[in-house]
């Protein structure tokens, strides 16, 4: 029985450790409150395999236990019933004690993960279908300003995120750092999580959000404190006017057909609010929420029929000369 | 029949055993052709359509299952659209759940419920009949819609605000709102007559230590869809109401809350996974008492267990609100309320394998599928308590990890005991035999292949994959995982495929049954197989637990009844000492009628508040019908 039981656990101990690579893996916490959570499960887990193989064996052994010759059905021990029910009645009583155990466990881990911290930096999160809205907010107005799927912190110290939606429920979720949160329209939640390592670590929706539910990715990228605040410090700035010729029509044409009725970029005379702020777009690793790199090819290809990259999503389609587009595309890889 | 007996003393005690059989199937049988049909009202054929028009559906829903296995077997494939993905996995979710799951589970407790507790007819068979035909309607009413494209794309949870007019414009939320009413009036009515027919309709002697197993387990499934559906009959109203007449109960935005659909829907959510799983548990009790050879070990504890795990399965709705932000203590109390749910679940499956230990098993097919549940559903159980837990659920509600919890939980909770069940009472209800080499590879096909399939999404979701996604990138190391999932849900369906191919088979070449092949203990085995339209010439009395284990010989019987019309013997709750007699109604069309009536109101409800006005009209008539006092022939003669 011992052998068995260690040898489950080993298996157990192993598998999640060949599996974790993965970007948004749970089994491989780069937060406080992940390594937590992972503490917490691993407990569970170790606790389910013991009992799942002490069921398999009390089940083979049943199966191969030599039996009496048959008889009628009626045929029974009346000892064997009784010392049974003494055993079940201790079965049921392990039961207990071990389910009531393993609620206080995830009472601590819940009351670890949850737990509050004060002055720390704030952030808000709206979702929207299907795309994060990130807000940098701050007692002065120039310290506050607004981005969009990607969402900068500093390692090592809180963040508490405060998460509304502008339209249906969404989930936000990074299981490298944390478990997740919904967005409520109606309602604010809040997270707070800690990434103890600088990277690069994905996040997604978890909540079904309709049609493009599958395309509403983000990234948290947990950096120094110091490199942290000189992108602070960078964001706060409007975008820099572009040098040369072609972004300076690529500015022009981004008013002229009519991006900048859905689109703000501070500094500008853009100053839509119904599709993610381009203020610094060009610095951003991907487009369209989390859906692909951001690299002029892709980036033309969104602009030119965004409804065939990511179907029913609110952008619509703009009739644009090819020599429009390539302007338009310069002008957005300058705004960094 | 002599002229000197007064037709009202006309009694089964007055007539030998031939010529009551005769006399008997006479007055009981179901009239011959499409009228006949349609006009039934025999449990018999009602719950054999029922059993067959749910396999049907788990067919259906099992179709979308592989389509989605198809296209997640790769990253960034492009088989389906989004918008088919989300319609493909509302309408499995939904399909299996009220098409499939319930359903199955009430058709055979319609089938076997009255044979078990030994009468002639269930109680309220008009009622019988109308819940089949709403739950037909319903279901085809969800499916035609979807084959015209305005399938529900919501998800089977049809989340508010998504759900709303303002977010869903089109009426694919108002069919999925209307197809939930439709199957809870059938839910609802065949619980009704479950628990009548339970307490009242028992054989003289059936006291309730001595209900069979499976019949205790439909007792408590009724009652928990008595108390869990009226939730979500309130919410779903409450959404078509919101979108049809422009009430606010879900909108915030003028003082409605988003969690009210949340709290309605899983105060019978989570209810209705125990409305699966408990009848499963009741006939993995009958099926392990046979084959083990001996009655299950701690009757009065797996009672319990099955009262316990009722009363606690409304206690542990929240835990599918986690993530929505709730108070903290408030969800720590309802993990622990979550995981105590294993107690009783964990008594029961104690009780079973030291029932297995002290049997003698014949390892036939039935049995086969209950240790592939003890093994397969302890597994979800204990995933289950995982997922009770606040900071674990944090990590995985909504990912592929729940995915393999529940569907561990409700195929080897439920489907595996059902296939088993299947084997079971197959020659009860047809009179032949299923091939057992065949069921023998359904068996290790469907085993294989069902922890292929699922066993890999606990990682799938450890590492970051959530549900409800029609498509992920490469780069996600998804998709080694997603192909060994999709190879084993191919496998899974394989085993469903033949099943199918042993019922067709066995219906026309399978070897004759008997009465009793297995060698069975309950009172569905003492009469033909299949059972005449009467059930039973006399009713038996029954004096133990395993009647046809204990009075082998030759089962006692009672006389008395009416042979000139239908009747039932009435008995006391507790002790089953018979009342009086009863009469049974006979056939008639109009619960079909009523059921047409009530399925053109709930259509055009969805079009225009009016149908709610000029749709009663033709059900009240319907229902004037179908209540209209015709006398017993005795008064008419």
């Amino acid at each position: 029985m011992k052998v068995w039981v260690r040898r489950v656990l080993s298996v157990c101990a192993t598998l999640p450790l060949t599996a974790c690579a993965g970007r948004q893996s749970a089994l491989d916490p780069q937060g406080l409150q992940s390594d937590q959570i992972r503490h917490t499960l691993f407990i569970f887990l170790v606790v389910a395999a013991v009992v799942w193989t002490a069921v398999v064996i009390a089940l083979g052994g049943a199966m191969m236990r030599r039996k009496r010759a048959a008889g009628q059905p009626l045929d029974l021990h009346q000892a064997f019933e009784e010392r049974t029910g003494r055993v079940i009645l201790a079965l049921g009583i392990a039961t207990t004690v071990t389910v009531l155990g393993l609620s206080f466990v995830s009472y601590a881990g819940q009351r670890t993960v949850f737990a509050k911290d004060a002055n720390v930096l704030t952030l808000k999160i709206i979702g929207h279908q299907w795309w994060w809205e990130v807000r940098y907010e701050a007692d002065s107005p120039h310290q506050s300003f607004v981005t969009a799927n990607e969402i900068r912190i500093p390692t090592g110290q809180p963040v508490k995120v405060e998460l509304e939606s502008a339209d249906v429920i969404h989930s936000f979720w990074v299981p490298s750092l944390t478990g997740k949160m919904d967005l409520i329209p109606g309602q604010k939640n809040e997270l707070q999580f800690t990434a103890k390592n600088a990277g690069v670590y994905r996040g997604q929706c978890a909540e079904f959000c309709g049609l493009q539910h599958a395309h509403m990715a983000f990234a948290v990228l947990a950096l120094p404190p110091d490199e942290f605040g000189r992108w602070r410090e960078h964001e706060n700035q409007s975008a820099d006017s572009p040098a040369d010729q072609l972004g300076k029509q690529g500015e022009a044409l981004f008013r002229a057909r009519g991006c900048a009725l859905c689109h703000n970029v501070s500094g500008t005379l853009a100053g839509g609010q119904l599709g993610p702020d381009l203020t610094h777009v060009g610095s951003r690793t991907t487009i369209a929420a989390g859906t692909l790199p951001n690299t002029p090819a892709t980036l033309g290809g969104w602009i030119s029929d965004p409804q065939h990259v990511k179907p029913g999503n609110l952008m619509p389609k703009m009739p644009l000369q090819s020599d429009e587009l390539i302007a338009i595309i310069h002008y957005l890889e300058q705004l960094k | 029949m002599s002229a000197v007996v007064d037709r009202d003393e006309l009694r089964d005690d007055v007539l030998n055993g031939l010529q009551l059989s005769s006399q008997l199937e006479r007055i009981w049988r179901t009239p011959s052709g499409l009228a006949g049909a349609l006009m039934s009202v025999d449990h018999k054929v009602i719950g054999r359509r029922y059993i067959a028009t749910a396999f049907v559906f788990l067919l259906l829903g099992g179709i979308l299952a592989v389509l989605m296995r198809v296209q997640l077997a790769g990253p960034e494939k492009t088989f389906l659209s989004a918008d088919k993905y989300n319609q493909i996995f509302t309408m499995h979710g939904s399909t299996m759940m009220f098409l499939f799951a319930v359903p199955v589970m009430e058709a055979f407790a319609v089938y076997l419920v009255p044979l078990m507790v030994g009468t002639r007819n269930i109680a309220f068979p008009r009622l019988n009949a109308f819940s089949y035909w709403m739950f037909l309607f319903g279901g085809c009413f969800l499916w035609i819609s979807f084959l015209f494209n305005v399938g529900p794309d919501v998800g089977w949870f049809s989340y508010v605000p998504l759900s709303s007019l303002q977010f869903t414009p089109t009426k694919r939320a108002d069919v999925w709102a209307q197809m939930i009413t439709f199957t809870e009036v059938a839910a609802l009515a065949v619980s009704v007559e479950i628990v009548v027919t339970v307490f009242k309709l028992r054989a003289p002697g059936m006291t309730l230590d001595r209900i069979p197993l499976f019949v205790w387990a439909m007792l408590v499934t009724s009652f928990l869809v008595m108390f869990a559906m009226p939730s979500i009959m309130v919410a779903s109203t409450s959404l078509i109401l919101d979108r049809l007449v422009n009430t606010r109960f879900y909108d915030p935005s003028s003082g409605g809350h988003p969690l009210l659909w949340q709290h309605l829907f899983w105060f019978f959510g989570h209810p209705e996974v125990y409305i699966i799983f408990i009848p499963g548990t009741g006939m993995v009790s009958a099926i392990l008492a046979t084959f083990a050879r001996r009655p299950v070990i701690g009757y009065p504890v797996v009672i319990l267990s099955l009262i316990g795990t009722g009363f606690l399965s409304f206690g542990l709705w929240v835990h599918h609100m986690f993530v929505t932000g709730l108070p903290q203590l408030g969800a720590g109390l309802f993990t622990a309320s979550s995981m105590l749910i294993a107690v009783p679940s964990g008594l029961q499956i104690f009780c079973w394998l030291a029932t297995l230990w002290d049997g003698r098993p014949v390892y036939r097919t039935p049995l086969l599928f209950v240790i592939g549940f003890l093994v397969i559903f302890v597994l979800g159980g204990l995933s289950g308590v995982m997922v009770a837990s606040v900071p674990i659920d944090t990590q995985v509600h909504d990912t592929y990890f729940v995915v393999a919890h529940f569907h561990y939980v409700l195929i080897g909770g439920a489907v595996f005991p059902l296939i088993g069940a299947v084997y079971y009472w197959f020659p009860k209800i047809a009179g032949r035999m299923l091939s057992e080499r065949l069921g023998r590879w359904n068996f290790w096909l469907a085993f294989i292949g069902f922890n292929v399939a699922f066993f890999p999404m606990h990682f799938l979701g450890l590492i970051g994959m959530p549900r409800r996604v029609y498509t992920y990138t490469a780069d996600m190391d998804w998709a080694h995982l997603n192909l060994l999932s999709s190879i084993g849900a191919f496998v899974f369906a394989l085993s469903f495929a033949l099943l199918l191919v042993n019922v067709i088979y066995s219906l026309r070449k399978g070897a004759l049954a008997g009465d009793n092949p297995w060698n069975a203990s309950t009172l569905e085995w003492a009469t033909s197989s299949p059972p005449p339209p009467q059930n039973f010439d006399r009713i038996p009395v029954v004096k133990h637990r395993d009647p046809l284990w204990a009075d082998s010989e030759s089962l006692p019987v009672v006389a008395g009844l009416s042979v000139e019309r239908r009747e039932v013997l009435l008995t006391s709750l507790a002790e089953a000492e018979p009342q009086t007699r009863e009469a049974s109604p006979e056939p008639s069309i109009w619960p079909l009628l009523t059921a047409i009536a009530t399925t053109v109101f709930f259509i055009g409800s969805i079009f225009t508040p009016w149908a709610v006005l000029w749709g009663t009209p033709p059900m009240a008539v319907a229902l004037i019908g179908w209540f209209w006092p015709s006398g017993s022939k005795e008064d008419e003669e």
